[in-house]
């Protein structure tokens, strides 16, 4: 199967229905796909069909309004398709319920959102131990607890989303332990207030957890985890204002799960495979591609919308998606330029507010490379490999200067992530402290996206039928 | 920062590395010269693979002494790369193939390889991963593999306690004859002068010569490799087909390497860029033909090595002609299983004693024809 279209985006979460949907609004053939059952992305995912209408309730209501609005439309959906590759021309590679499939399109969409940062501890890679946005992954498709009492920790606003999920859900929570102090989160409250909706559930979030008398440990982070029979022992301490551990008592939890999360990655394997420009911004959450005001990357008729672009929240991804949408339509020659400018002007002014709210929520989840330096020896970095932070500064002694010298030494990111979870980890290690961050580089982007069946993408043929190259020189 | 050097190499892969580490031990002076950093192109991200079956039959007699190089270079090199010996397969799956296989074997045969043919009972029994519907097989126990991606970690600490300066992450914009020597210039104001230098750039000796006025063509093949995750032991020996488009083996981390020079998208401005799906899908389908249980695996990760061909598709390694001083070393076809070897071989050379074989006289490929568009330096 496969078919040219105007444009196809890449993932269904707030930042690519919205520019599926603009695009297609100004006539445009589009496609959008995405690895889920249902659009909607990480921030408004939808509950299981399966699960029935009452489960179905406890669905964001914003999200049900954006699958509604993209069924009504003319956008071409592929959900459950896992996109492998992507090549210029533009081709989008997927393998999906029906084997491998391939479609043109003129221009593409990446709006591939974010992935989950954890700065490792020792134990971070035992079981019961999973990451916030792991665990509102498990919340909100399956309803299901990370354990019966579950101790939240790490940074940023996906610490209270989770712990007042688990108490939704009916879980107990031990604390929440927070990186941040409590002026950290007062420091940008005109920011915050900027998103009334969103600074007001903050809000009843906390109540709810002071009503439910859960201990908030601020400025403490995790020491470290280890199994206690089937359940975790953590080890809990105070950190200083940049992350770095500070000596005093520390405090012992035992629970069945520890969801623990240091913020959010851009998630680049597109732009980064294609060898789009990217750049360093620490507060959008590491490297992200280098774009123009129109959401273009250095490489004609490729986008990026969303996290993807750098964190900044699911509000400001659904109007930066719209916009790269509309942009899309213009390059394309669906929308000239006194239309465009007109389109763009109201939704550039309301991108501008929520993204004054997402940075605010950005800067909660920034790394701060104190935590990273705290990060001992013997500690696994990646955990697909099992390298540690004393392996990968041995390889940066031994003369390693980029994150893909210490890959190829080390075995760091060779694993099915591809370095997608250490990544951002990996490079502040090499940085060090005090260097610039640029220097270490990022992980090359490398084909496939996703761990790939041979099965499904090559099932077998007969021996006959496959074209093979001309012969290598005797 | 201006440096005097004995010689300066330009180009940190295996063949530029082992000849400044030869330099090096031979009381020379050396700065070794690289635009990214040691053994991040072909010699870095090749498949490692130690074959006879896949190496041009005019060079079986370097690749002999090469593999052996790889095997003992926790002696030379100070560190293991991973090298490990492995019996060899190339396979026959039609009787097109077999004819090939036969032709191909002979040759390789005259010249010193130790390969024999065997048939599919014999084949099977060896390695019992191999597609039992082969016609034909020639093997090979003088095979194996080495982990390619820690070649420059060995070498770069070998490198430095032999003294030799390394000069990474800058790229080489000019090379100017000066006062018997060469000036090398390159990023953030490096200034090297050298007695001599040693171009050792894989695919971009096109351009490197060309800043000396010397024009070779060089192809550049974007060699696609793909890896699996780790699965149960399937195979134990090296595999490849008679036409040399496959090349197959399993790790001791139960990884398995998928090769043989499927093409993908690139160039040397850009490096490998990515795979071309089709050419992804028809290598798999291939390697999995050769061995049917990695169906049950999943690739983890596909990349691209660049690698130089020149105009016969034999090496060009020794002095440049008329100008003292300057050598080139590189487009080796296969050339990791010999690479060891072939710096040996021009260090030997350029320390004034006679190389134990032969030289690849570059004079050959050097299009000599006055141009009017010819630029000036």
């Amino acid at each position: 199967m496969s078919g040219e279209t105007d444009l196809i985006v890449v993932g269904g979460g707030p930042a690519g229905v919205e520019a599926a949907l603009a695009a297609s609004e100004r006539g445009l053939s589009v496609r959008l796909v995405d690895e889920a059952p249902q659009a909607g992305g990480q921030v408004y995912r939808a509950p299981p069909r399966a699960f029935g209408a009452k489960f179905q309730q406890k669905a964001d209501p914003i999200g049900v309004r954006l699958r509604d609005r993209l069924r009504a439309s003319a956008v071409q959906t592929h959900f459950d398709h896992s996109v492998w590759s992507a090549s210029p021309g533009y081709r989008i590679d997927a393998l999906g319920p029906d084997g491998a499939v391939s479609w043109r399109a003129r221009a593409v969409i990446a709006a591939t959102g974010a992935q989950e940062r954890v700065v490792p501890f020792p134990g971070w890679t035992l079981p019961g131990v999973t990451g916030l946005a792991g665990a509102t992954i498990m919340l909100k498709s399956q309803g299901m607890l990370p354990g019966a009492v579950t101790l939240v920790a790490g940074q940023g606003p996906l610490l209270l989303a989770v712990a007042i999920g688990i108490l939704k859900a009916g879980g107990k929570l031990a604390a929440v332990i927070d990186l941040a102090s409590q002026a950290d989160w007062l420091a940008d409250w005109p920011a915050i207030a900027s998103q009334p909706r969103l600074a007001l559930r903050g809000l009843a979030w906390q109540a709810i957890l002071r009503r439910a008398g859960v201990p908030v440990l601020y400025r403490h982070a995790i020491r470290s985890a280890e199994a206690q029979g089937d359940q975790l022992l953590v080890s809990v301490g105070a950190v200083d204002a940049e992350g770095a551990p500070v000596a005093g008592r520390d405090r012992s939890f035992v629970v069945d799960a520890l969801t623990v999360g240091n913020g959010l990655t851009a998630s680049t394997d597109i732009t980064r495979l294609m060898r789009a420009e990217h750049r360093f911004d620490s507060l959008r959450g590491g490297w992200v591609p280098q774009l123009d005001t129109d959401f273009r990357t250095t490489l004609p008729g490729l986008y990026v919308a969303g996290d993807g672009a750098g964190i900044a929240g699911a509000a400001a991804a659904a109007i930066d998606g719209r916009l790269a949408g509309l942009a899309v339509a213009h390059d394309l020659g669906q929308c000239d330029d006194a239309a465009y400018q007109n389109l763009i002007a109201p939704l550039r002014r309301s991108a501008l507010r929520a993204r004054k709210f997402g940075t605010a929520m950005a800067k909660l989840m920034v790394l701060r490379p104190a935590q990273v330096a705290a990060i001992a020896d013997e500690t696994i970095v990646c955990r697909c490999e099992d390298v540690t932070q004393g392996e990968i500064c041995t390889a940066v002694r031994e003369g390693a200067r980029g994150v893909n010298q210490v890959k190829a030494w080390t075995r760091c990111g060779m694993g099915p992530c591809q370095g997608r979870i250490c990544g951002d980890i990996v490079g502040q290690l090499v940085t060090g402290q005090g260097n610039a961050r640029e220097e270490a580089g990022y992980f090359t982007g490398r084909t496939p996206f996703r761990p790939l069946p041979l099965d499904e993408l090559a099932p077998p043929i007969a021996y006959g039928d496959l074209q093979l190259p001309p012969p290598a020189p005797l | 920062m201006t440096s005097d050097f004995d010689v300066a190499v330009i180009g940190a892969g295996v063949m530029g590395a082992t000849t400044a580490l030869h330099l090096a031990r031979g009381g020379m002076r050396v700065a070794l010269v690289d635009r990214g950093e040691i053994c991040r192109e072909a010699s870095g991200v090749n498949a490692g693979t130690l074959t006879l079956h896949m190496t041009r039959a005019a060079l079986i007699p370097y690749a002999m002494k090469g593999r052996a190089l790889w095997l003992s270079a926790e002696r030379w090199l100070g560190r293991d790369v991973g090298a490990r010996s492995a019996p060899g397969f190339s396979l026959a799956f039609t009787t097109a193939e077999e004819e090939m296989l036969v032709k191909r074997a002979e040759a390789r045969c005259a010249m010193g390889a130790p390969i024999r043919l065997v048939s599919p009972a014999e084949a099977c029994a060896i390695d019992p991963g191999i597609n039992p519907a082969i016609r034909a097989a020639a093997f090979c126990e003088l095979d194996g593999h080495v982990t390619a991606y820690l070649t420059g970690r060995g070498y770069r600490q070998a490198l430095t306690a032999a003294g030799v300066t390394m000069v990474e992450q800058i790229p080489v914009e000019a090379i100017e004859s000066q006062g018997g020597g060469y000036l090398i210039r390159g990023t953030c104001g490096t200034r090297l002068s050298a007695r001599r230098i040693v171009l050792a750039g894989g695919v971009w000796l096109e351009s490197m010569l060309a800043m000396l006025g010397v024009r070779v063509k060089i192809k550049c093949l974007i060699n696609q490799l793909i890896i699996t995750e780790r699965m149960r032991p399937v195979m134990r020996s090296v595999v490849g087909i008679a036409n040399g488009l496959l090349s197959l083996k399993q790790f001791e981390n139960g990884s398995i390497l998928i090769g043989g020079g499927w093409q993908g998208r690139g160039d040397p401005i850009r490096g490998g860029v990515e795979p071309i799906p089709d050419n992804l899908i028809g290598n798999i389908r291939l390697a999995r033909h050769a061995i049917p249980a990695l169906g049950e695996t999943r690739v983890v990760r596909i990349w691209l090595g660049l690698e130089s061909e020149t105009a016969d598709a034999m090496p060009m390694i020794g002095p440049l002609p008329g100008m003292e001083g300057a050598y080139v070393i590189g487009c080796v076809h296969s050339g990791y299983t010999s690479a060891p070897y072939m710096g040996q071989l021009l260090a030997q050379h350029i320390l004034g004693q006679e190389p134990e074989m032969p030289l690849f006289d570059p004079a050959r490929l050097i299009d000599t024809t006055p141009s009017s568009v010819r630029m000036s330096a």
